[in-house]
């Protein structure tokens, strides 16, 4: 087990969440606008505090762990980012390493992590190059390298594929489900046919309250859509299709 | 990559050696050293401390500099146009008129209370607007110049003539006593910066990206705060308002060297001084025998400068 929430809250957008997740696995937590995902993320992430209610990373409090040893667990992806100096891509993803670091320079662990992690998201080639002159999709590869240069146990991720056009959104859920086998992956994100195909379980967020919890067949289904999101959906083919 | 900063010092030691035997009348180095009047005057008592004072506060400005735009993550930050430099001048001008001792302190509690303003303003919750921000600066500016004006029409021959001398941002030959302890003060602070680097590289990203990378952000970010405005208060109270030292070298040095703080800060500590040095003597010698203020040579030089970058930034500024 790593996260252990009971009657978690929020001053806003979050009310009573209650939720055990697992070691590892895919988990996508879905629902609409303003239902309280990113606030429910954020506080896993330990960026959002006061909470209210348990919530448990490991057997402890998030609010008691130490900063940097929560960042060698747990590591967060922001939706986008906005750099307004000339950091190179590679630098970015040395940032990762920052709980590790005592030094003012990097050691040689530090460069075999930042190098697996440009391996695994594919961004050696862009190495060298201005963050901010990179595309979208070269982005958002380079946070999740990052992220994974943490060499956390655990990944969460905001709406990730937000800015990516269709082959790069497949491509980063191959990745994270390829992920999913040896840690913990949390994902917000608005793709119910994403979270259907690629994760173990979906979580449906509802005016700050869970709607539903479990398989993604059983917690996506169309009458739950219906509710939730208002919007009449089907399931075809295995694949989910709105508005018919 | 410590080429850069080995460089760096380089150009430094070379301006710092080469500034004090330039001036309007030409000295003798031989017989300076050998104590002969007046060219051991003239280099130890008028110009030598002098160049060091320059040294000590350009650096001093220039780290500061940094600093800001990595706490504000907004290039544009720097203490002068921030309304620092000018809340640390209302402080020492009030100094100046009541005959207070301590203008130095005085001086740092204007630039302390100017920036807890300006910030005050520009933070809309956790979230800065960049414009407000540059907005909330020229307000402070202003509002700094009218006070220092109203106190200007107030005070005696004596005292008017200190104040305007001091708001021109002129270098003066101090004492060497004055400049120990602007040294004492002013290097293990930025010592101290320049230790940090990498931390400050993850808050030049975000708050979100360095809190979620280990970093205590809000620690990180109060004592940045009060190191920046420590810097520029205790300069200010010996120099006056010298401006855009802060904005041109960290930014000349961005585009050869990139963001990485690890370099940006000492190379920015080491050329900030070299740089200061060189404006001072321009101002010592362009016209000579009479001195231009070493502010009005920054400001014609920084402030066209500013203009490019605020244009060549406005896309994002507007958005």
């Amino acid at each position: 087990m790593s996260f252990h929430a009971a009657n978690l809250a929020f001053s806003y957008g979050l009310h009573d969440a209650t939720f055990e997740l697992p070691a590892a696995g895919f988990v996508t937590i879905a629902g609409p606008n303003g239902a309280g995902k990113s606030t429910l993320l954020g506080i896993l992430a330990g960026l959002r505090h006061p909470y209210r209610g348990e919530c448990q990373y490991r057997g402890v409090e998030i609010r008691k762990w130490r900063r940097h040893e929560f960042a060698r667990k747990v590591a967060f992806l922001p939706q986008s980012m906005k750099l307004e100096f000339p950091f190179t891509a590679e630098q970015v993803v040395f940032m990762g390493r920052a709980p590790y670091a005592d030094g003012w320079f990097e050691s040689r662990e530090d460069h075999e992590a930042v190098a697996r992690a440009m391996a695994t998201t594919d961004t050696r080639a862009f190495a060298a190059r201005d963050f901010r002159s990179l595309s979208g999709g070269e982005k958002q590869r380079v946070i999740l390298a990052s992220a994974l240069a943490q060499e956390p146990e655990t990944l969460l991720l905001d709406e990730p594929t937000t800015f990516l056009d269709l082959k790069h959104q497949l491509a980063m859920y191959h990745l994270l489900a390829a992920l999913a086998k040896r840690m913990l992956i949390v994902a917000v994100t608005h793709d119910l046919n994403l979270a259907l195909r690629f994760s173990d379980r979906v979580i449906v967020m509802e005016d700050g309250r869970i709607a539903a919890d479990g398989p993604p067949q059983d917690a996506l289904a169309p009458e739950l859509i219906d509710r939730v999101f208002g919007v009449h959906a089907e399931l075809r083919d295995g694949w989910l299709i709105y508005g018919v | 990559m410590t080429r850069s900063v080995w460089i760096s010092l380089a150009i430094l030691v070379v301006v710092a050696l080469g500034a004090p035997l330039i001036g309007s009348s030409h000295i003798d180095l031989r017989r300076a050293l050998a104590g002969a009047s007046p060219d051991h005057e003239i280099l130890f008592y008028a110009r030598l401390p002098r160049v060091l004072l320059a040294l000590l506060a350009g650096a001093a400005l220039s780290l500061t500099g940094v600093l800001f735009q990595c706490l504000l993550r907004d290039p544009l930050a720097e203490p002068y146009t921030l309304g620092i430099s000018s809340g640390g001048s209302v402080g020492a001008v009030i100094g100046i008129c009541f005959g207070l001792p301590a203008i130095g302190l005085l001086s740092l509690a204007g630039a302390g209370t100017a920036l807890l303003i300006v910030l005050w303003i520009a933070f809309e919750g956790r979230r800065l607007s960049s414009f407000t921000l540059l907005l909330a600066g020229v307000t402070m500016n202003s509002i700094s110049l009218a006070i220092v004006l109203f106190l200007h029409n107030l005070a005696s021959f004596s005292q008017s003539f200190a104040i305007s001398r001091w708001l021109m941002g002129g270098l003066d030959a101090v004492e060497y006593s004055t400049l120990a302890w602007l040294a004492v003060a002013v290097i293990p602070v930025c010592a101290l910066v320049i230790a940090r680097s990498r931390q400050w590289n993850l808050l030049a990203v975000g708050e979100e990206w360095a809190s979620s990378r280990g970093l205590s952000t809000t620690t990180y970010t109060v004592l940045g705060y009060i190191a920046g405005s420590f810097l520029t208060g205790i300069v200010t109270s010996l120099t006056g308002p010298i401006g855009f030292v802060g904005l041109i070298v960290p930014h000349a040095l961005r585009l050869k060297l990139g963001a990485d703080h690890r370099m940006l800060m000492p190379c920015s500590f080491l050329l900030g001084a070299a740089f200061l040095a060189l404006c001072d003597t321009l101002s010592r010698t362009v016209i000579a025998p009479t001195e231009i203020p070493v502010g009005v040579v920054t400001a014609l030089a920084g402030g066209p400068f500013f203009i490019w970058l605020l244009r060549s930034k406005r896309r994002s500024l507007w958005l």
